[in-house]
């Protein structure tokens, strides 16, 4: 009978079964009559046991009792019981099994084997399954079979030696002087498994890298040999030549031309051609194409090597096929912050693919679009980027209204559109908003003052469209408050002017405040606001009075205590409302406490390949926007206690006589103290202090001060951080970039570090700047931090 | 690559090597969670996605997906064509694949993956190799497997001490012919 005629029978009853439960049963059946097979030790059939075995387990059922039946097998001298054991190892055991330590000796006698496809199995199974005492074991053997002279050998032991090194790189000297000479193989096979053991070695050994930079001209040789030579059937796919090859050959260039001059210049005319002359039609060419364009990317090649690379790419993003735009968008997204001007050439393209139907194809398009934003694009940007809001998928909403943010943050034409733009993002999207839109775009409208009237009245009516948003129902509650009169006159230039009476207004708050959709937040929002109208109004004021007296008896706590502290500030200091409510001034915009501001700062990473930091700051929600309102009663203007210190920007008057600054005693403890700071570098006249905010477990907030003292004026001021791999960093956006001459003002930028595995805090700085037309660049390495000033 | 899974349109694995050490309880929920996503996205969908920290190629023939899990540094197209090279390759052992084959015959699939993939990476370029050092393996395990079913007084060419190297084409017409029934 043919051997697989059984196991073949079981699997079609198997299929047969209509249940899971019928099929349990079956396989429990088996699964018995195999475990009493393997004790019998019958010799005709334990093949085909355990191959019904290994199928059986594929289906998801336990089948360890067959570890040792391959043990049995490997060790077997037929070829046909090796074959199947030697699967059922790499299927059944893994490193972790202790009994794969017993297979070996068995492994290591069929490295010496006759037939060369038992010395493929043992290869095999090694490369797939071997740890890392069973590698260290067998390392001489592979090695010499390295100088097998057969090729079919030689292939598999070299990829062995890629697994040995990767468990124990320390094996790779072992490999290291045999690897330079594999490179003069003809095969393909061997070839190709060559280039990858490089690349292995390389990757692991930067004294390797060195040495294995002289074969960049073999590499050279051997690449132009596939690209000119003529259709070779054996090795060709779709019309390229063993693509396979050239990927990985232009992959170990990548590797050895990086930080390399006379590497990448002996490379250059080869990518070039690369790229000039490959069809990409089909994948194979595309493949070969973009594995090309990282290399040179990320080689130091000449300009016009790069400006044909990026045009590779745009050429990718017009492809019908949706892999390769994906593909192309991919990699334009590493490239956009140093090679920014190319792309921009395909930024319509771009912008075309946020229309796609693949979510990620949407999505590297959306990442792409936001990198792209510039000062004289943004208006045309935001227009597809606002349609995209409203269409786009739930999960990239929040995104989307982060990355419009900060766009329009960093390049609004005017206030006013700036104002528009923000409007509109909440009306969309104000559910998926960060709740630091709210105080941030407050202190934008208060910034805008001759908008006011315009701002309140849009706010006014989309308030009374839709109260479900609470971001925009926070805002246009608070603007109501404070600029209620300016509402209730109606008229304005830009917009259409309505007419409203005063209970209009109070019913717009009424109805935010009794809502079911309106969120505590909201709800305290809209008490404050009508609590503020008493004194921009002049008839109702006994209902604002009604309508707080009744949430003094609110269930809501923090609802509760304003309604009470209203009420007091009605009945027993009426003669302090007029001040305590009176008009906030403008918010300082350079506060340290800006987090919405875009992420500046490059980090640096060991690796040479730096990656932009994404853009969209995502600090945890602070309890700022309690404090914010609490704050709001006293008419201060300080927005985030926990950033500002006594070196910042100056602090903000208070805009209340002297009576507020007694109720600001009250509530002490909010002004700041002075936190220690250490000046961490001093130089030429500038001083960089660093100052730690805050620190929990595992993350810790910092401040770094930069000062002049020189008698010029420094300009293009920037700092750039690196930490160890196990942290990250997150850079806000300075201040500024320009520091005024003797000190009078100067820069802060704040660095959030997330410290996860609890390493030790180390960070190099450097800084850059130009001064008196001179760029002048410094590095500093920070080793310990000053405590905070309350933890 | 880290690992290769195939399996039906309706979730039921047919093949999974796994290049990296992990354990039976973690390959089976990377399993479940993987199938679960791939099985979720549409048809004209892009063939790339990102899950976890790995890169997941897969693509789709007939009922079979099959889905490579790789590195960030490796080429996502040149995974698109090893796939495709493995499903020619499965072509022309089977003539013609298509799903049952692959059920019934689990673990030649796995021999052909060996022979083309080693350790996770392509150990053979040209299609022609592989095929031809399967055939030799096939041939190899018939006539050792005759070997164990005959009796010592066998074949003169099948001796208890023939080394296993392929003696060629002057085989025994009665192995012949089983080779031809088992493929």
């Amino acid at each position: 009978m043919s051997p697989s005629v059984r196991l073949q029978e079981m699997i079609r009853v198997i299929r047969s079964a209509r249940t899971q439960g019928e099929e349990r049963g079956l396989i429990q059946k088996e699964c018995a009559a195999i475990r009493a097979q393997f004790r019998q030790s019958d010799n005709g059939a334990r093949t085909h046991n355990l191959a019904k075995l290994l199928y059986v387990h594929m289906l998801g059922y336990p089948a360890h009792f067959g570890q040792m039946e391959c043990v049995r097998l490997i060790a077997s001298p037929r070829y046909s019981e090796k074959r199947i054991g030697y699967l059922g190892a790499m299927m059944l055991l893994d490193e972790k099994q202790d009994a794969s330590l017993l297979i070996t000796n068995s492994i290591k006698n069929d490295l010496s084997h006759s037939s060369q496809h038992v010395q493929s199995l043992a290869l095999c199974t090694l490369a797939c399954m071997g740890s890392a005492e069973m590698c260290r074991d067998l390392a001489p053997e592979i090695e010499r079979l390295l100088g097998a002279s057969d090729s079919y050998i030689k292939k598999k032991a070299i990829l062995c030696a890629v697994h040995i090194v990767r468990k124990i790189p320390e094996l790779g000297e072992l490999y290291t002087p045999l690897a330079c000479s594999l490179l003069s193989e003809k095969n393909h096979g061997v070839l190709h498994s060559a280039v990858v053991l490089i690349t292995e070695l390389c990757e692991r050994n930067p004294d390797t890298l060195r040495q294995f930079r002289k074969t960049v001209p073999e590499l050279v040789h051997i690449m132009k040999g596939l690209i000119m030579s003529g259709y070779s059937p054996e090795h060709n796919v779709a019309g390229i030549s063993d693509p396979f090859l050239q990927v990985r050959i232009l992959r170990l260039l990548r590797i050895l031309g990086r930080c390399n001059d006379a590497a990448s210049d002996a490379m250059n005319d080869l990518l070039a051609q690369v790229a000039t002359n490959t069809d990409s039609s089909k994948t194979a060419g595309s493949a070969v194409l973009y594995e090309t364009v990282l290399t040179v990317m990320d080689i130091r090649s000449e300009s016009g090597l790069r400006v044909l690379a990026v045009n590779i790419l745009g050429r990718f993003l017009l492809n019908n096929d949706r892999n390769i735009r994906y593909i192309s968008m991919t990699s334009l997204q590493k490239i956009v912050q140093t090679d920014h001007t190319a792309v921009q050439r395909h930024r319509g393209t771009i912008v075309d693919c946020l229309k796609d139907q693949d979510a990620s194809v949407k999505r590297r398009a959306l990442e792409l679009s936001l990198a792209l934003v510039s000062a004289t694009n943004i208006r045309t940007m935001m227009k597809e980027l606002l349609v995209f809001l409203s269409t786009c998928p739930p999960e990239l909403r929040a995104h989307t209204a982060s990355g419009i943010f900060i766009a329009a943050e960093r390049y609004a034409p005017s206030q006013r559109w700036h104002i528009d733009t923000i409007l509109h993002v909440l009306i969309t999207a104000g559910g998926d908003v960060r709740d630091e839109t709210v105080p941030n775009l407050i202190k934008l409208i208060t910034t805008a003052s001759e908008l006011h009237c315009y701002t309140v009245l849009k706010l006014y009516r989309a308030l009374i469209t839709d109260i479900s948003q609470q971001s925009l129902v926070q805002v246009a509650c608070w603007c109501i408050g404070e600029y209620g009169d300016l509402l209730l006159k109606g008229e304005c230039d830009d917009i259409e002017p309505m007419q409203l009476t005063e209970d209009d207004v109070l019913d717009a708050l009424e109805t935010v405040l009794q809502s079911h959709m309106s969120s505590p937040a909201s709800r305290a929002f809209a008490l404050t606001a009508t609590m503020k109208l008493s004194t921009r109004i002049t008839n109702n004021v006994d209902r604002i009075r009604s309508i707080v007296s009744i949430y003094g008896s609110c269930i809501d706590v923090e609802l509760q205590q304003r309604a009470v502290e209203y009420n007091a500030l009605f009945k027993k200091y009426d003669h302090m409302r007029a001040a305590v409510l009176e008009r906030m001034p403008v918010i300082d915009k350079s506060s340290p406490g800006d987090t919405l501001g875009d992420l500046t700062g490059e980090v640096t990473k060991d690796s040479s390949l730096s990656k932009p930091v994404p853009g969209g700051s995502t600090l945890p929600l602070e309890p700022a926007s309690q404090a914010f309102d609490l704050l709001d009663l006293l008419g201060q203007t300080d927005t985030v206690p926990e950033a500002s210190h006594a070196e910042s920007a100056a602090a903000p008057d208070p805009a209340g006589p002297s009576t507020g600054r007694d109720l600001l005693d009250l509530l002490g403890g909010l002004e700041t103290t002075v936190v220690p700071s250490v000046t961490v570098y001093e130089k030429g006249g500038v001083s960089l202090k660093l100052q730690c905010d805050s620190q929990t477990e595992t993350a810790v907030t910092l401040t770094f001060t930069a000062c002049n003292s020189t008698q010029n004026d420094i300009t293009k001021f920037t700092l750039q951080a690196a930490v160890p791999k196990s942290i990250q960093l997150q850079m806000k956006a300075p201040s500024g970039s320009v520091l005024p001459a003797g000190g009078h003002s100067a820069i802060t930028q704040t660095v959030v570090l997330s410290n996860p595995s609890k390493t030790n805090l180390k960070m190099r700085v450097r800084l850059s700047y130009s001064n008196q037309g001179m760029v002048c660049q410094d590095t500093v390495q920070i080793d310990s931090f000053p405590s905070p000033a309350w933890t | 690559m880290q690992f290769m899974l195939l399996f039906s349109r309706q979730g039921k694995l047919r093949l999974q090597k796994w290049y990296v050490p992990l354990s039976d309880k973690e390959k089976k929920k990377i399993t479940r969670e993987l199938v679960q996503t791939v099985l979720a996205r549409k048809p004209k969908m892009c063939s790339f996605l990102e899950w976890r920290d790995l890169k997941i190629v897969y693509k789709r023939y007939a009922s079979l997906y099959f889905c490579c899990a790789i590195e960030d540094q490796d080429n996502e197209l040149i995974t698109l064509e090893i796939i495709h090279r493995y499903v020619e390759l499965l072509d022309k052992y089977f003539g013609s694949v298509c799903e049952l084959d692959i059920i019934f015959n689990f673990e030649k699939a796995y021999f052909i993956l060996d022979e083309f993939l080693l350790g996770g990476e392509a150990q053979e370029t040209s299609k022609k190799n592989v095929l031809k050092a399967i055939e030799q393996a096939d041939l190899l395990q018939e006539v050792s497997h005759h070997e164990a079913c005959i009796a010592p007084s066998g074949n003169a060419f099948l001796t208890q001490h023939s080394s296993f190297l392929i003696h060629e084409p002057t085989l025994n017409s009665h192995i012949l012919i089983t080779r031809n029934m088992c493929s």
